[in-house]
């Protein structure tokens, strides 16, 4: 256990260290150039001297050799110093810090809402009798996952917002403003979580200890509840992580098409007038958000199911 | 050397890619999904006098809607119009701008000199304004802002520009201060009307430029409560604000609105359900394909054309094609501008009739020089040897007639205009691929010159936007090699007088499009939409807003 969990930290810090390289690679190549962006101003040509641009240049770092700035940023990113935002001055980790709680709130509301979406939809489609009723409802998730969240977005907001005037369209103060992006955010997880747990509720009612629960007397609903489900909600755990990605990249249209404050907003934004400093902050916002997820499902499932640890030994 | 794709125009409909919605190895996926999301944020600009409707009353609030976030509470550090509106409220400007004759008018200077060739200016403030700190607005305090500017660099673009060639400012007494330049700045007398010269806190001036962006103190008539980033602006009134603008409706008295708020509604349709639902106030960048809708349901619209450099293309003279002149007028000639306004845009809109959007001050009509003339156009393309090939595009020497138009999506029917002309171009053989760019690349691919027509527009009153456009030593947008405009460009900047520079103005908005060193084709035009018990909402001559006269009821 204790070189199971050694490995998987291990992995982990691989893949901060290489999220945070390939970013760094990739902005590095875009052409153009992030003080000339911030100095082209709005809607005017303006006059700025290239000693002018060379002198913001310099205070940001970015004239140095590209491994030399690779090398900095990488050390002050050891320390959490992130840098400031090219276009605000602002400290990127303060950035970061001011619109984390507005994401999280989306998310966990999506994210909780797309558990009880997915889940419902998987174990009603397994539980009915009626062949249409279940070709229906297994046929959603599909549905879902391929409509685009901004349409999805635009949608709810024409119909809920502006024509039944229930719901707020714009903003994130208070919790009505949240039901409506929250439930944009959660659809195509749920659909995700709703295809993984149909399968494997599918694969579970086949095996033996139901049909055993069955002849016992247990009713058909108890069976796939307490018997069936519980074994099938092991895989469906194992793609945690990866609702984790899809709720963050989420909020970025999310966010944008609700007017909301968040982390997805400022990617959108510093993406655009390309940041570099920020977009590298989110990217690692981003990446350690993922890598947690995927450790927690990596030291959780031994426990859940011992098999995992001594199975995955003997593969290697 | 800088050129801007200006992200100033109303209607840019933020681009929203669908997210990479399938995942392959962990962090590639997120990766993705954080890179893929270049979107094109745009900020609306916008003028509008509003109606009447009865007596003016005092109080309320207002909400307005911007399509893209400010990216900066400070008027000084301001690039962006959406970044331009809320800031324009919290200062006061030296002079005001006449948006119906382009006359310059006090506003915090009461009266100002300029030598014979522009190189001296001397205002006189007047008296018992004060900044909402209590510090006084005097000489001393004007001086810290011109000098402050330099100090602030490129952060300050646009202030920075207009004060090109700053030597100093000297503080004759407590209210009067002399500006000087080390060479002819003629531009400068307008520049003072703008919020990027607005006069701020020398408390301010101390702080650190990114702490100015979120706490910022000037002399106007409303005060920042709360800047949040991508959220919201708020301001609230000044209640002993008495000194506004000569061009006020009450210039000794406070803004009628107690509470003015800013919101980011990036969408454009959000921002239009968001009027019509009565969740705001106001919007900017109405999209032209939104117009109607709008005021079918009883709202109202107020456009203005932005002064400046109406959308065009710009040559890249140093690629062997539009280096003929006949070519460029070719192009010019081809392109029906009335066909665009009417399929693409809307009644707001105007084609362009010079060099010059039609609101800029020494605006002067040449719309004779952008006839729409197909036949014209061939028959020069003839005279240049480009003959018709076998499938309708025109060759020479075996070379098909090919230009690469680059653009980027800074508005949102840039992309239907473009189609459209290529269209039209292609009628008289010419061969057009559009070449989309973001606004990050767009300065990078322009600096490259690996193109042969670029696409912009740029909003500014004063003519000298044409120097800053196409001198040899500023922007030079289509790589003019031209000592003779050159000389006319700097003469036009050595005078304030209209009875001299005017003549001149009107010469170069003529030799440009002679030379064919520039196409327009529209003026940007600001819409906003507002509710019906909106009153005075005003356009600057910029067609940027001021909210002190605005009023609900």
């Amino acid at each position: 256990m204790g070189r199971y969990v050694a490995r998987r930290l291990l992995q982990a810090v691989l893949v901060l260290w290489a999220a945070y390289t390939l970013s760094f690679a990739v902005l590095y190549l875009l052409p153009g150039d992030p003080v000339e962006i911030m100095a082209a101003g709005g809607g005017e040509v303006t006059e700025v001297t290239e000693e002018q641009l060379d002198a913001v240049r310099a205070e940001y770092g970015l004239d140095a050799p590209l491994a030399e700035q690779y090398l900095d940023r990488l050390g002050a990113a050891l320390t959490g110093d992130l840098g400031t935002s090219v276009q605000t001055g602002e400290r990127v980790s303060a950035m970061v810090a001011e619109q984390l709680p507005a994401t999280l709130q989306l998310t966990c509301a999506g994210g909780a809402l797309a558990l009880l979406l997915g889940s419902a939809v998987a174990l009603a489609g397994a539980h009915t009798r009626r062949p249409w009723l279940r070709q229906l409802l297994l046929s959603l998730p599909s549905v879902g996952a391929s409509a685009p969240t901004f349409w999805v977005g635009l949608l709810l907001i024409q119909l809920v917002s502006f024509r039944w005037g229930l719901l707020p369209a714009i903003g994130d103060q208070g919790w009505r403003s949240l039901v409506l992006p929250a439930l944009t955010l959660a659809l195509p997880t749920s659909a995700v979580l709703a295809q993984v747990f149909a399968k494997s509720l599918r694969d579970a009612l086949r095996e033996p200890y139901v049909e055993t629960a069955l002849a016992k007397g247990a009713s058909r609903a108890r069976v796939t509840l307490r018997h069936a489900a519980r074994n099938a909600s092991l895989p469906a755990f194992t793609v945690f992580g990866v609702l984790v990605g899809n709720l963050l990249a989420g909020s970025v249209v999310v966010e944008t098409v609700f007017s909301r404050t968040g982390v997805g907003r400022i990617t959108a934004t510093s993406v655009t007038v390309q940041d570099i400093p920020v977009v590298q902050g989110l990217v690692m916002l981003g990446a350690v958000a993922f890598v947690l997820a995927n450790l927690l499902v990596d030291l959780v499932y031994p426990l859940l199911d011992p098999r995992v640890t001594t199975g995955g030994a003997v593969a290697r | 050397m800088r050129f801007s794709l200006s992200p100033s125009s109303p209607a840019s409909s933020p681009s929203l890619f669908p997210t990479a919605r399938r995942r392959p190895a962990v962090p590639a996926a997120l990766l993705c999904g954080v890179l893929l999301v270049s979107g094109c944020s745009s900020a609306a600009s916008s003028s509008g006098s509003g109606q009447g409707g009865g007596e003016p009353v005092s109080g309320g609030e207002l909400t307005f809607a911007l399509a893209s976030a400010p990216t900066c509470a400070d008027p000084q550090q301001a690039g962006t119009n959406d970044t331009i509106y809320p800031a324009r409220q919290l200062v006061d400007s030296l002079t005001d701008q006449d948006p119906e004759t382009g006359e310059i008018v006090p506003w915090l200077a009461e009266s100002w000199e300029v030598n014979e060739d522009a190189t001296v200016y001397t205002f006189t403030l007047r008296e018992g304004v004060t900044f909402s700190d209590g510090a006084p607005v005097d000489a001393e305090a004007l001086r810290r802002n011109l000098d402050g500017i330099q100090e602030l660099g490129p952060r300050a673009p646009l202030a920075l520009s207009y004060l090109t060639g700053y030597q100093s400012t000297e503080v004759l007494d407590e209210l009067t201060a002399e500006v000087t330049f080390e060479r002819p700045n003629a531009q400068f007398l307008q520049a003072t009307s703008t919020p990027a010269l607005g006069l701020l806190s020398p408390a301010t001036l101390e702080d650190d430029p990114a702490d100015r962006c979120v706490t910022v103190v000037g002399s106007g008539p409303f005060t920042l409560e709360e800047y949040r980033l991508n959220s919201f602006v708020r301001q609230v009134r000044r209640e002993d604000y008495a000194w506004g603008s000569s061009l006020w409706d009450e210039p000794e008295g406070p803004a009628r609105l107690d509470r003015l708020t800013f919101e980011v509604i990036p969408e454009s349709g959000v921002r239009t359900g968001g009027l019509s639902s009565q969740q705001v106030d106001a919007i900017g960048g109405v999209a032209p394909q939104d117009e109607a809708t709008l005021e079918a349901s009883g709202l109202t619209l107020e456009r203005r054309a932005n002064p400046g450099l109406p959308f065009s293309l710009f040559p890249q003279l140093e690629r062997p094609i539009p280096a003929d002149p006949r070519v460029r007028q070719a192009v010019s000639l081809a392109i029906d501008r009335q066909e665009v306004v009417d399929t693409v845009l809307s009644e707001s809109y105007r084609p362009a009739t010079s060099s010059l959007a039609s609101t800029t001050d020494l605006y002067a009509d040449q719309s004779d020089l952008l006839a729409h003339d197909p036949a014209a156009a061939e028959a020069l393309l003839e005279e240049a040897g480009w003959e018709e090939g076998p499938d309708g595009i025109r060759e020479r020497d075996g070379q098909p007639l090919h230009l690469d138009i680059v653009w980027g999506a800074n508005f949102g029917p840039n992309q239907p205009s473009l189609e459209l002309i290529q269209q039209q171009l292609r009628e008289v053989g010419i061969d057009v691929t559009l070449r989309t760019v973001t606004i990050a690349e767009y300065n990078a691919v322009r600096e490259e010159g690996d193109y042969d027509y670029a696409w912009s527009n740029t909003t500014r009153t004063d003519p000298d936007i044409l120097r800053a456009a196409f001198s040899a030593e500023l922007a030079n947008l289509s790589r003019v090699d031209d000592p003779d405009l050159e000389a006319l460009l700097n003469e036009q900047n050595a005078s304030v007088d209209p009875e001299v520079r005017g003549p001149l103005v009107e010469r170069l908005q003529r030799e440009l499009l002679e030379k064919g060193y520039l196409v327009p084709v529209f003026e940007l035009t600001t819409v906003l939409g507002l509710d019906g018990d909106v009153h005075d909402l005003d356009f600057e001559a910029s067609s940027r807003l001021q909210f002190h006269d605005t009023w609900r009821g």
